[in-house]
């Protein structure tokens, strides 16, 4: 890509990846959440591999480690189910609800807003990664 | 009346998934018509004049719009994406196998 | 109540230049300003998590579409000519509107939700959740069992994508090694 291109990805890449955050932690206040922030988090490293190429971000982060990511979203969000079942039935919210419109508040809803970002995350920019590291060879029939 | 546009336009995507040869204009197709179910729910829960389902600290909010459609929804559109990107895979690799994304050449070529 | 109806039939239009244009890649374009048109419907009927998330989410199909339109060697596909099935096509259509006109009186009318169960999530919310966002405590405490097929799908779809797009077959390979 051209310096143009790469000068603005430098200075708004990561001014995404933060209101992807700001997004998922303020879930439960505000609108947005987990789907939502995790699907913004996956655009800023897109961002970042459309203007510098692939290598320059698998460098930082391996295919492998977003796989291991994935998973751990997964995991994260299906023990707080399982904590849940140990306060009494499946999913319940098992910390206390707090102050309202506190940052702390909510229970467990922000930690699953947590799990389901890193999910959402994970999973969409390994599907990016898998669309865009094929290297289609034709004609091998 | 304004239901019936949003059934228009999801007969306009089933219409593309019938008629199209080519198999991205399919997806297209599918896409449109997700979009139109998704906004047919919502537009069920909408309130006349009413709010968005956030409650704010500085008093009680009447007439707030209905909460449940909207979570339904928004587990859709993820899950749509999610069978977007599938369904783009296996035509990118459709075409990697036969070199075009016509249906009806595919079929010749299958033989 | 004017601006969903110019946004709708703006998205109509969008979705019949998406489905017939000639280039590829304008057809993705015009579906990306169905999606931007979806999303400012969303903000107008009070779903400001929606809109957020379709904005994104729209962002991403379209950068993947456009992946899959990219190839240089792209033959042109002839459209289908005007034969019985477009008028069969055309014709289930207006079948299909017929009868959805005949249905839509039996629809909760525009403006007035049902709100059979939603009224005691609007009611009891904040104090049994403690969220002030009432779909995230609808997604995540009242119905969190959505969002865990939902992860599931996102798992699966992962798996799926990442089976159909290894380059080479692993027995392929293995005969290529030979």
């Amino acid at each position: 890509m051209s310096l143009i291109v790469k000068t603005v990805t430098r200075l708004t890449a990561w001014l995404i990846l933060l209101y992807g955050i700001n997004i998922i932690l303020h879930g439960h206040l505000t609108p947005g959440g987990g789907f939502a922030g995790g699907v913004i988090i996956a655009l800023s490293f897109i961002h970042l591999t459309l203007a510098y190429g692939k290598d320059a971000v698998l460098r930082q982060l391996s295919k492998e480690a977003v796989h291991v990511w994935e998973s751990v979203g997964a995991l994260a969000f299906l023990a707080i189910a399982l904590f849940g079942g140990a306060a009494g039935y499946f999913f319940a919210n098992f910390l206390p609800a707090g102050e309202p419109f506190n940052l702390f508040s909510a229970g467990s809803i922000p930690l699953s807003n947590i799990a389901i970002g890193i999910k959402v995350w994970a999973g969409l920019f390994s599907i990016f990664l898998a669309l865009v590291l094929l290297r289609i060879n034709r004609g091998d029939k | 009346m304004i239901y019936f546009l949003c059934l228009v336009l999801l007969c306009v995507g089933i219409y593309g998934v019938l008629r199209k040869r080519n198999i991205i204009r399919m997806i297209l197709g599918l896409i449109i018509a997700e979009h139109a179910i998704n906004l047919l729910f919502v537009l069920i829960g909408y309130r006349l004049n009413g709010r968005a389902p956030i409650l704010s600290p500085d008093g009680p909010i009447l007439q707030m719009v209905d909460p449940l459609p909207q979570a339904l929804v928004l587990t859709a559109i993820v899950i749509g994406l999610a069978t977007t990107a599938l369904l783009v895979a296996l035509a990118m690799r459709l075409h990697g196998k036969y070199g075009t994304y016509d249906v009806a050449r595919i079929r010749e070529l299958k033989g | 109540m004017v601006e969903l109806y110019i946004l709708l039939i703006l998205m109509i239009i969008g979705a019949v230049g998406a489905l017939e244009m000639k280039d590829l890649l304008s057809s993705v374009v015009a579906l990306g300003a169905v999606g931007l048109g979806l999303s400012f419907t969303f903000l107008v009927l009070k779903a400001p998590d929606l809109a957020i998330t379709q904005l994104a989410v729209e962002i991403l199909s379209v950068i993947i579409l456009i992946r899959a339109t990219l190839h240089k060697d792209l033959p042109e596909v002839p459209a289908r000519g005007w034969s019985g099935g477009t008028a069969a096509g055309l014709g289930f259509a207006v079948v299909f509107l017929g009868v959805a006109f005949l249905c839509i009186p039996d629809l909760p009318p525009f403006g007035e939700p049902l709100l059979k169960v939603a009224g005691h999530y609007l009611e009891a919310g904040l104090k049994e959740t403690g969220a002030a966002n009432l779909v995230t405590s609808v997604i995540l405490d009242y119905r969190a069992f959505d969002t865990l097929g939902e992860a599931t799908v996102l798992f699966t779809v992962v798996m799926g994508v990442l089976a159909v797009m290894r380059a080479v077959g692993r027995k392929e390979r293995g005969k290529a090694d030979e």
